[in-house]
């Protein structure tokens, strides 16, 4: 769970800094796509780094998906007889570390067929992202869909990034409050640096 | 006070189990809850009826034994033991449910009875620390530094008792094993196991059954002897280290 998840947070960080050059236009935009598949060369062929890359990503989430699917089980199993007297227990973060991986994961999903291979989007351009990120966000039900899982996400970080902490042995009583101030910063920075570009369309500052 | 208790009532482990209402009269708020449920018990007694089975021993929250889940929470409201907590933190007309301990690995053998048997079988399995018998040692012969001695003994402090278990989400023993754990890690004495120590006290707390840690800290905030969450970082860094020091197999 803490290796394949910081792995896919390091690879979000990146993903994050690289969609804000949207607000530098087209050019920047898609010559930095462009770069991306270029990576590495001569020494590389065209694509071969960001097939590496995609390679170690989906290998991150499925470890990190089939983790969590037999730790779930085995916390599930680890109670037969639940209490009759509920009560809300930990924080939200917390609480929606399950569901909110299940959202995330059908994100990833729907984000791949969007922007990645234009399957859900009428007007996709292969090897125009800027293009294709300005009419993908013209739907108001898709600007919807990205910032509700951009929420997520900041949650899930939030819980997920102190935990790893724990699970590695990083974290002790005098570094406590430095692990979690980390983790929302984190957070906070990922689902606002995420949501700003579909903001950036609605509002016309992209387009 | 006058108040209205909801118990789980079940006859044995194999029986059906079930809430069942009482309402008892005539309680100071002075008193234990184990007193209050004794108040309760000499009732049922009298008028023929099975009293309610439940764990104690010392009553002065050191020895682990008393085991209540009330509206929910393990040990009820207060940070402390069943057997500390007094009818003074509920008030007069109050409906209260208490419930055992709910876990796999902790099944319930009568009411609010659970068999913790669980525990033991850990501690069996590396919670010791090895010392020749024979005259006593000299008392300085193994120094031990202030700040082991403190941390041995904050985590010493564990009384078995599974309040972090019924109070963890997932039914995870974490806290408990890594008390045990960083207790004797601490100490000079534990040194020579070390690494085993860690490794199959683990070993033995996933093969009983109980949940994975997500860290969600219920634990923590349930437990009466004050263990911290970093407790369970400290274990996590003893066995990543051991795991790397001792070939498995
Ligand atoms: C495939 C979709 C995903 C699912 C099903 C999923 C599910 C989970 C679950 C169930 C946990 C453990 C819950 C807990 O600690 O209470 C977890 C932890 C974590 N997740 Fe995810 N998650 C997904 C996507 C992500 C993404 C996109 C990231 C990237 C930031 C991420 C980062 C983390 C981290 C760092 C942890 C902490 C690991 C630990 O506690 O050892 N997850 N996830
Ligand atoms: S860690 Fe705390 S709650 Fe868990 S068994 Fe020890 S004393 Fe009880
Ligand atoms: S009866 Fe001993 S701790 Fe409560």
């Amino acid at each position: 769970m803490a290796v394949s998840g910081l792995v896919m947070l390091l690879y979000l960080v990146v993903h994050m800094y690289g969609n804000l050059k949207i607000f530098f236009g087209p050019g920047t935009f898609d010559g930095y796509a462009h770069w991306l598949r270029t990576l590495g060369e001569p020494f590389f062929h065209y694509e071969w780094a960001l097939w590496i890359i995609r390679t170690g990503l989906v290998a991150a989430v499925v470890a990190h998906g089939v983790c969590a699917y037999q730790l779930s089980r085995r916390d599930i199993r680890s109670r037969p007889v639940g209490y009759v007297h509920r009560r809300a227990r930990s924080s939200y973060a917390t609480r929606t570390m399950r569901w909110g991986g299940v959202i995330l994961a059908l994100f990833i999903v729907w984000h791949i067929l969007d922007l990645t291979t234009g399957t859900v989007q009428r007007g996709f351009v292969p090897g125009h992202p800027y293009h294709n990120v300005v009419a993908a966000f013209h739907d108001w039900w898709n600007n919807v869909i990205y910032i509700a899982a951009m929420l997520a996400l900041g949650l899930h970080i939030r819980h997920g990034f102190w935990s790893a902490a724990q699970t590695l042995g990083a974290g002790s009583a005098t570094r406590d409050r430095v692990l979690k101030g980390t983790a929302n910063v984190l957070a906070l920075l990922l689902t606002a640096g995420f949501i700003a570009v579909p903001v950036g369309v609605m509002t016309g500052l992209v387009s | 006070m006058k108040l209205t208790l909801r118990i789980w009532r079940q006859h044995d482990p194999d029986a059906p189990g079930g809430m069942a209402a009482y309402d008892v009269e005539g309680i100071s708020p002075d008193m234990s809850f184990l007193e209050m449920l004794d108040t309760l018990n000499e009732r049922l007694t009298v008028e023929g009826q099975d009293p309610v089975a439940f764990d104690h021993d010392c009553r002065e929250g050191i020895c682990g034994a008393c085991s209540l889940v009330i509206n929910g929470e393990a040990h009820g409201p207060e940070r402390t033991t069943s057997c500390q907590l007094h009818m003074r933190s509920f008030r007069d007309g109050d409906t209260i449910d208490v419930e055992p301990w709910r876990a796999a690995a902790f099944p319930v053998v009568r009411d609010l009875v659970v068999d913790r048997g669980a525990f033991d079988r850990i501690i069996q399995s590396g919670g010791y620390v090895s010392v020749p018998t024979g005259a006593a040692p000299e008392a300085h012969a193994t120094p031990v530094p202030k700040a082991a001695a403190d941390s041995a003994f904050e985590h010493a402090e564990c009384i078995g008792c599974g309040a972090c278990v019924a109070a963890c989400p997932n039914g995870s023993a974490m806290l408990f094993t890594s008390a045990k754990v960083n207790h004797l890690g601490a100490l000079p004495q534990g040194a020579p196991e070390r690494e085993t120590r860690v490794l199959d006290m683990v070993a033995q707390m996933d093969a009983e059954g109980f949940g994975g840690c997500t860290l969600t800290g219920e634990c923590a905030t349930a437990c009466p002897k004050g263990i911290p969450l970093t407790s369970i970082t400290a274990m996590n860094r003893e066995w990543l280290r051991a795991s790397r020091k001792v070939p498995r197999g």
